[in-house]
């Protein structure tokens, strides 16, 4: 309890962190950021003088409120899930943006990563096993080329050669086909939903399935050298049962670990997968936020993903608890 | 590694006799101090020749990392022309005058490998060494002092552990101006954490040795404890740190351009590919305009991650592959 009161402590701090940085950054910047905005806009193309009142309130720079003052209100709009106007889907507010799009990021979120952790955990305690052989060599190298991918640039390739060469996926992404179906719990789209995200969830899974698999193999050859281990070959118990139950359960402890902190990476490398495939997610909405300087849009989506990060690790203490009797026990912390 | 120390020693080596034989009186015979100063650069080059081949996976990242880095060197001596200058042929396909063709402003992309290369890895590793000095600093001055110094810098870095890198960099570049310069700032300052992380608990285990507490007896300062006999003592941990942070700021930097922070005025391999993405280079087929920088940072990054492994097998004998000695052992126990 006393390890879940700590983790809890530091997910609170690491929230009002990013809150308070993305309070002070934009008042840190020379100049005023609605004014140095709205000069970049007009370039562009005539703006009615009318933004540059729209953006100085936006920003909380029109206000001779002291600083403490503004901060107070900048909490308790977010408190009020009062997240500003997107400029780029005006008049939509940043709110409604994501309020529309989250739930393709997450279910494409949680497709892919369970996959790739279950399949390259897997794949994992097999390498070890049979570590040495031609079937570790062979994936142990291809793995260190797949650990280093960017990410844009693998959903690039993918569209290019499944889309763009072979035909098989639609070039222009999306997450449906707009003109023939209309979200909702109709099969028919669901099932073009479900096509759509294939190509997408394969390079999530692609990207990130090396990390997983590279870190079991790891632990799992150490765990394989316990006396335990040993003891449970030489009692004669069957190999599957040495290596799921004894070797990988306890093998799989630093893997939950790191699986919560590479889930913000993860995250961020699914936001840049997404601007590729048009996929209709928080991440093609910020792609366009930045591209437009939305800079509602893009902190509003931002403050989400670090949310979604911090409640995801959590939901990873919690099952490390659960795997490991030590922590709950709280003999070691 | 354990023969590496006679390589820092090369320099002042050679500096001292350099500059005897510079004074007058000596110019009749620089001939032995010339011979001493190239056995020992030729010592130095075997014991850095063995640590290199020492281990399969250290050989082969080193090689891929040193290509990069003469390409970065001397890349550019056989090539004079501007890498966005403007040509007639515009998404031309790889042929004999353009080895990697042209994008849509007629740009030579083989050009713009070239100059990206250099530009990429000179602030890859800037910056890679910028994380390391904050994450170092953090980590051997919370380790070395404990206590409430230690509790206050450990929230912090548990902190932005927990605060995603890549969202918080975009947070940071988007409202400052769309530099190089920018980039390397905001991906220094969210991707120390991990190696403070790391170098924070190799301290905290070292700060009761003996031969720190020997030191301190001796009256050093805290300083110097931290810095002139704590750090030299966990090289190797800062060293596997460094190539594991600079894989990580290669591919911070490059997304962070590809989001397009990165200035229209300098071309790197992440600046390419996000031109490739604006411009359309998918619908165009241009698959030579996109394909070679995300090659090359893949290639680089396995690089630095296969040097990475190889230092892990080299200091954790377990990961190293001792199939038949094992066995054997095994067999003569039971």
């Amino acid at each position: 309890m006393r390890h879940l009161i700590r983790r809890l402590t530091i997910y609170l701090l690491a929230v009002w962190a990013a809150v308070t940085l993305n309070f002070f950054l934009p008042r840190l910047v020379p100049g005023d950021p609605a004014s140095a905005l709205f000069f970049r806009l007009s370039q562009h193309g005539s703006v009615s003088p009318n933004l540059l009142n729209a953006l100085k309130i936006e920003f909380g720079v029109d206000t001779k409120d002291p600083l403490w003052v503004q901060y107070f209100q900048y909490l308790n709009n977010l408190l009020h899930g009062n997240l500003g106007v997107s400029t780029t889907f005006f008049p939509n507010t940043v709110a409604d943006v994501i309020n529309q799009n989250i739930r393709w990021t997450l279910t494409l979120l949680t497709v892919s990563v369970l996959i790739s952790f279950a399949l390259g955990t897997l794949i994992g305690i097999f390498m070890a096993w049979r570590r040495g052989s031609a079937f570790d060599t062979t994936l142990s190298s291809l793995m260190t080329f797949f650990y280093s991918l960017l990410y844009p640039w693998l959903a690039f390739v993918a569209l290019y050669f499944f889309a763009f060469v072979l035909g098989w996926f639609p070039v222009l992404g999306g997450g449906y086909d707009a003109s023939q179906y209309t979200p909702g719990w109709d099969p028919g789209f669901i099932l073009d939903a479900a096509y759509h995200a294939i190509l997408p969830a394969f390079t999530i899974v692609l990207s990130t399935i090396a990390g997983w698999m590279l870190t079991m193999r790891n632990t799992m050859i150490t765990t394989l050298s316990e006396d335990y281990v040993m003891m449970a070959k030489a009692k004669g118990l069957t190999s599957r049962r040495v290596m799921f139950a004894y070797a990988a359960r306890n093998a799989i402890l630093p893997s939950v670990t790191s699986f919560a902190l590479a889930l913000g990476g993860v995250i961020g490398g699914q936001l840049f997968v997404e601007a590729i495939f048009s996929y209709p997610g928080i991440g093609f909405s910020l792609f366009q936020g930045i591209q437009n300087d939305d800079f509602a849009l893009t902190q509003g989506i931002l403050l989400l993903v670090i949310l979604t990060t911090v409640v995801m690790n959590l939901i990873a203490d919690l099952l490390y608890t659960v795997l490991d009797p030590r922590v709950r026990q709280e003999r070691s912390a | 590694m354990s023969q590496s120390p006679p390589s820092p020693l090369v320099p002042t080596t050679l500096g001292e006799h350099d500059s005897l034989s510079s004074a007058p009186a000596l110019q009749g015979k620089p001939k032995t101090p010339l011979a001493a100063g190239l056995a020992i650069i030729r010592a130095g080059l075997s014991a850095f020749w063995h640590t290199v081949t020492i281990n399969g996976k250290v050989m082969a990242g080193s090689a891929i990392i040193g290509f990069f880095v003469l390409v970065a060197l001397f890349g550019l001596i056989f090539v004079h022309q501007d890498p966005l200058a403007y040509t007639s042929d515009l998404v031309a396909a790889p042929s004999a005058a353009h080895w990697l063709g042209t994008n849509q402003a007629g740009n030579d992309v083989f050009i713009q490998m070239l100059v990206g290369t250099q530009v990429t890895l000179f602030w890859s590793f800037v910056t890679g060494l910028a994380v390391l000095v904050i994450s170092a600093t953090i980590g051997l001055v919370s380790g070395y002092f404990g206590g409430a110094v230690d509790d206050v810098f450990s929230v912090i870095i548990n902190v932005f552990l927990v605060i995603p890198s890549l969202p918080l960099a975009i947070v940071a570049s988007q409202y400052f101006a769309r530099t190089e310069v920018t980039i390397a700032v905001v991906v220094a300052l969210t991707n120390w954490p991990w190696g403070a992380r790391v170098i924070r608990a190799q301290t905290l285990s070292m700060r009761s040795r003996e031969f720190v507490t020997a030191a301190r007896a001796g009256g050093e300062r805290s300083w110097r404890l931290i810095f002139a006999e704590i750090l030299p003592n966990q090289v190797s941990i800062v060293a596997a740190n460094f190539v594991t942070t600079t894989i990580q700021v290669l591919l911070a930097i490059a997304g962070l351009e590809f989001l397009g922070f990165g200035s229209t005025l300098t071309v790197s391999w992440g600046t390419i590919l996000y031109g490739a993405y604006n411009q359309g280079a998918l619908i165009l087929g241009a698959w030579w305009w996109f394909v070679p920088p995300g090659l090359c940072i893949a290639l680089l990054g396995s690089g630095l991650a296969l040097l990475n492994f190889g230092i892990d097998e080299l200091a954790d004998p377990r990961l190293r592959r001792e199939r038949p000695a094992k066995n054997t052992n095994k067999k003569a126990v039971a």
